[in-house]
């Protein structure tokens, strides 16, 4: 390693190139923190539903529609979302516009489907310690939606405001990665309140 | 600004003129914006240790009064509550305002030194994680100061803590608080670890880093993901306290059992967390006074990592006493005497490192030296509440009382104020007093072995911690005086030692730039340090980079005065996570008081929520939003957006 400060150095990328540099590593940090944040709560349904007496469930049967199909939308906004950072990757602006844009207009769909799915119930945060976990998790998972979507409109103003290039978009890479986390996790918020009753968890 | 994406670092001779270009590029500027936007690590990490130090005092102060309270039976100095809040309040103060902090200051300030960079991977969010760190302390006090500090001790058991019980704001402060610091934490945590993969200087190869960044890198994996399980519980309460939800209510289906979990799981990593990096400073400091280095440093570089990993699976340990099935705790027993190997094999490499050694016996040597004392008494200790019976008869005495104050003194407090005189004279330039560094560690050594060594005895005959008072012919009495004695003896070696400071400050001799001969690459630069720590960047070829000539460890040198220059604005290097080959030429961000403004706008959020007054939430809410926009604003001199006409010449 000496002989290199003798050496002629090998040429190296000046600031943040494509998709690496020090954002992508901060960005990574904090959804590992945030990963075992949403780890946590999904603990404390597990260690208060092993533990409840039957009939902790208020839904021992959760409705998978719009449940199921709003699921679906969200992952595929995720790709969508990845098309966009394809098109600043790429230099084509109308594609990067379509895949933001698209993944912000199909979160917020999501979004809205799940505040109807809330207003529907007909039990609420103080009605048990269930109703307070349920609310909880996905009322946190909908705030993490709504940085989301507010890291997704930024990004969208951004590309629109020719901000980007192919080389200089790591902004556009943290917060595509961002968004992939959001639905990534809410696959476990999912499976944990609307799967695991059907699989026989705290009937 | 044209920049190049792609460019050959310069390569050049640490000259005058380089500095003065350099110091000119990274000097803060002056005023109050410098004042408060400055990303210089050095001076965040000072500020983090005053605020921690300041902190330490007031803690101290309360536990003194909680002695003067239990110095004989029957007294009367301050009522039930008052008491609850003062040993609340104490042991808050001490874990989470002064042992962590006081350790990330340390590790802000030397970090960079060590590794051979010029500042942390991200050096906004390191003022930001000060700033918080300061607004959740006055944050937590401000209740403290309308009389409404913690009352029900830094673990905060429900139900005690929930609202039927606890009716007052107390708890309120602490869990907002707490959810608060937990995001300063959070921060510095993310940003240790980057640092610690991406800025070594090149051929800092992972093998070759210093013990105290395994410290410190070790306790920030863990922060990193054990602190959001207690801002978790800590939310949960509030919500149980504030919209009557039911996590931890029996009576709506709740668990109180969960608080304690989510507590623990958090609570025992976290002890690791104020420890490992103290045994880090131990580990870099004592061979330098032994003049030999470390005996196994890959051995206590494993061990490091293998205790914190261990340390993960036994927060059970901490709940041998609430009727959880017998399989768990003997499982949980023998997981947590198993910690006691790796944390002995870093004991066996102090005490052979200072056996081989010739050492040389500076007050820095004695703290260091005293803490492998206390470090095995106190792990005596807890090998005894690590097994379950034994636990079953001493959890709630003062035996435990004296295990936590011989782990948390012993192996945090000690190793401090001897990284104290160890770094001082790099900070300032100045050397501390020798004469009063001796007198003030033997009254803290007698002090504090006067104080808390009978409270084994006061426990073992049965004292009960967190009472607030105890009747006459328990056979307590004379114990506990001599306990009370010992702990102002003990605060008189802190104060001595703070007046050292200070004197030395003042009036201390010139230190030079490496006046122990240490080994390490922060004693290659001046003392203090210039706003850029490097002229040029170091490059490294063996552990031991200002020792090689002695050592004769590796047949390449270490230079140190011929590298990248890299001073084509305000740039740092970054290298690859293992063998810390040279990857990038990054750009550092300028002073920017987004991250002070972002800390206010967080604090009117939190007093909003406190008071439960929307308005005032939301108004927080837009600051937060506004100071991140500003923050995250993608920059051209940062090389975060394209350059104006969109074509970037490749090559500069
Ligand atoms: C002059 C120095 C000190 C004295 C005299 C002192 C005294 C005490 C006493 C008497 C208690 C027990 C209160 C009770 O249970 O009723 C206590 C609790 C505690 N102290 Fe200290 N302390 C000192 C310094 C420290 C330091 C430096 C730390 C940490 C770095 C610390 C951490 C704690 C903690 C965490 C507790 C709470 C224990 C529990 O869970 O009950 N103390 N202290
Ligand atoms: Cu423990």
């Amino acid at each position: 390693m000496a002989e290199f400060a003798r050496s002629e150095p090998q040429e190296l990328p000046v600031g943040p190139v494509g998709r690496s540099g020090p954002g992508w590593w901060g960005v990574a940090m904090l959804i590992a923190s945030e990963a075992a944040l949403f780890s946590y709560l999904l603990f404390s349904y597990y260690y208060t539903g092993a533990s409840a007496l039957p009939g902790w469930l208020l839904e021992p049967a959760p409705k998978m529609i719009p449940t199921l199909p709003n699921t679906l939308l969200l992952l595929a906004s995720s790709v969508v979302a990845w098309y966009g950072e394809k098109g600043v990757e790429k230099g084509d602006r109308t594609q990067a516009l379509v895949g933001i844009g698209g993944a912000f207009v199909m979160g917020f769909i999501f979004a809205g489907v799940q505040c109807w799915e809330w207003a529907k119930k007909t039990y609420g945060m103080g009605t048990t310690s269930y109703g307070s976990l349920y609310f909880t998790t996905t009322g946190f998972h909908m705030a993490h939606v709504i940085v989301g979507l507010v890291i997704l409109a930024a990004l969208f103003f951004w590309v629109l405001d020719d901000y980007f290039s192919p080389r200089r978009r790591i902004s556009v890479s943290a917060g595509i990665l961002y968004w992939h986390f959001v639905d990534v996790v809410w696959l476990f918020v999912f499976t944990t309140y609307y799967l695991t009753p059907y699989l026989g968890f705290a009937k | 600004m044209r920049q190049a994406v792609f460019r050959r670092p310069e390569i050049g001779d640490d000259n005058e003129m380089l500095r003065a270009r350099l110091h000119a590029i990274w000097e803060t500027a002056p005023g109050l914006k410098g004042w408060l936007g400055t990303v210089d690590h050095k001076e965040i990490g000072i500020r983090y240790i005053i605020t921690a130090f300041v902190l330490l005092a007031l803690g101290g102060i309360e536990a003194l009064v909680i002695r003067l309270q239990l110095a004989g039976p029957d007294l009367h100095l301050l009522t039930p509550e008052q008491y609850n809040e003062f040993f609340s309040t104490h042991g808050m103060t001490m874990i989470f305002l002064y042992a962590s902090p006081i350790l990330s200051g340390f590790s802000n300030y030397l970090w960079p030194l060590l590794l051979g960079s010029r500042d942390m991977a991200f050096p906004r969010m390191n003022a930001f994680s000060y700033w918080v760190f300061l607004g959740s302390a006055i944050f937590l006090y401000s209740g403290f100061l309308v009389g409404a500090g913690p009352n029900d001790g830094w673990f905060n058991y429900v139900p005690f803590a929930e609202k039927d019980y606890n009716p007052g704001f107390n708890q309120d402060f602490y869990s907002l608080g707490m959810i608060f610091l937990g995001i300063s934490t959070t921060v510095g945590a993310a940003n240790f670890i980057v640092t610690a993969f991406k800025t070594r200087a090149p051929g800092m190869s992972i093998n070759r880093i210093p013990i105290m960044i395994w410290g410190t890198l070790t306790a920030s994996a863990a922060n990193l993901v054990v602190v959001p399980a207690v801002s978790l519980a800590f939310f949960l309460l509030w919500m149980d306290r504030q919209f009557g939800t039911d996590f931890f209510q029996p009576a709506g289906g709740g668990q109180p059992l969960l608080w304690q979990h989510l507590f623990w799981i958090f609570g025992h990593p976290w002890v690791y967390a104020i420890v490992l990096p103290a045994m880090g400073m131990v580990s870099d400091g004592l061979p330098v006074f032994c003049r030999r280095p470390l005996v196994g440093h890959s051995l206590v570089a494993l061990a490091t990592v293998s205790v914190m990993i261990l340390g993960f699976g036994v927060w059970v340990h901490h709940m041998f006493a609430t009727g959880l099935p017998g399989l768990s705790l003997s499982f949980f027993s023998g997981a947590s005497i198993i910690i006691t190997f790796p944390s002995a094999v870093t004991v066996f490499a102090w005490i052979a490192t200072i056996w081989l050694g010739r050492p040389v016996i500076t007050t820095a040597f004695l703290y260091f030296a005293s803490m492998i004392l206390l470090f095995v008494i106190g792990g005596v200790s807890g090998f005894m509440t690590a097994s379950v019976p034994v636990d079953w008869q001493l959890t709630d005495t003062y035996f435990v009382v004296a295990h936590i104050h011989y782990v948390l003194i012993g192996i945090n407090v000690f190793p401090v104020v001897g990284a104290t005189y160890f770094w001082f004279p790099k900070m300032t330039g100045k050397l501390m007093d020798e004469r009063l560094g001796r007198w003030g560690f033997w009254t803290m050594f007698a002090g504090f072995n006067i104080g808390f060594l009978p409270m084994h005895l006061t426990g073992l005959l049965g004292m009960p911690r967190r009472i607030w008072t105890y009747p006459a012919g328990m056979g307590w009495s004379t114990l506990n005086l001599v306990t009370t004695l010992g702990s102002f003896l003990f605060a008189v070696g802190i104060l001595i030692f703070f007046f050292n400071v200070i004197k030395s400050l003042r009036s201390g001799a010139p230190a030079g730039a490496n006046p122990w001969g240490g080994s390490s690459l922060e004693w290659s630069v001046s003392s203090p340090p210039p706003p850029y720590n490097f002229a040029v960047i170091p490059t490294v070829a063996s552990r031991h980079p200002l020792w090689e000539e002695a050592l004769d460890e590796s047949v390449a040198r270490t230079s140190l005065t011929r590298g990248m220059t890299l001073d084509q604005g305000k740039e740092a290097l970054h290298t690859s996570p293992m063998d810390a080959e040279p990857e990038r030429i990054v750009a550092t961000p300028e002073d920017n008081v987004a991250p002070f403004l972002l800390t206010v706008a967080m604090m009117v959020l939190f007093y909003g929520m406190l008071l439960k007054l929307w308005i005032v939430i939301g108004l927080g809410g837009l600051g937060c939003f506004a100071a991140l926009l500003m923050w995250l604003w993608p920059r051209r001199n940062l090389l975060e957006r394209a350059p104006p006409d969109r074509k970037e010449p490749v090559h500069g």
